[in-house]
């Protein structure tokens, strides 16, 4: 575990976090989330934890970014807030 | 004391991703953003857990040169990273996308009965309709 690395990737993670949070438009905010879910999943290949890694690459950023996109694309593109 | 939070300094930023989700779970009007808000809180607790397993100069826990007839090396738990709390957390990434399906479903329910996904609309809707 390389301690620089892993600071860099956690500073990364909060941005994509945080950026995910206050955009106003969804499916950006959804693609955002992506990229926060690829993040975590370099972070957990440097901790050590491949199966954790590729299940999150597979599952979490693959899987859950279709699913949303399908439902904002089923809703309102737009957000107030 | 300094030294001591300087070295846990992964242990706050997990913390501070939580409360960027509990905000965004409470905070924010829009539903989806509210859905985005549980999923940045449920990784965050997930890093936590896999974090714990971490060792100094280890690697990751696959073995190598060990069995295939010549099995009676003893094998060091020192030079392996602890793989319970990665099994523990594959279980939880897979359920919070079933949570998530779940949530997207009812989402799109409450979209087709008010036509909004802002929390506000749909409590002033309900309150207008009596329901």
């Amino acid at each position: 575990m390389i301690w620089q690395l892993d600071l860099i990737l956690c500073l990364f993670i909060i941005i994509c976090a945080i950026a995910a949070i206050n955009v106003k438009d969804l499916l950006a905010a959804v693609i955002i989330l992506g990229a926060y879910s690829f993040f975590m999943c370099l972070l957990w290949t440097e901790m050590g934890a491949v199966d954790v890694a590729f299940t999150e690459a597979s599952v979490g950023a693959g899987v859950g970014t279709v699913l949303f996109i399908a439902a904002v694309s089923k809703t309102k593109r737009r957000s107030k807030d | 004391m300094l030294d001591y939070v300087i070295s846990k300094y992964n242990f706050w930023i997990y913390i501070i991703l939580m409360m960027i989700g509990l905000y965004a779970m409470i905070g924010k009007k829009n539903l989806v953003k509210k859905l985005i808000g549980m999923n940045i809180f449920q990784s965050a607790i997930i890093l936590f857990y896999v974090s714990t397993g971490v060792k100094a100069g280890a690697t990751v826990p696959i073995l190598s040169g060990h069995g295939h007839g010549h099995g009676h090396e003893v094998i060091e738990v020192a030079k392996y990273i602890n793989p319970l709390p990665h099994v523990l957390m594959l279980t939880a990434i897979v359920v919070s996308i079933a949570t998530t399906g779940v949530a997207i479903a009812t989402l799109i329910l409450i979209y087709r009965k008010y036509n909004t996904l802002e929390e506000d609309e749909i409590l002033m809707i309900r309150k207008e309709t009596g329901v």
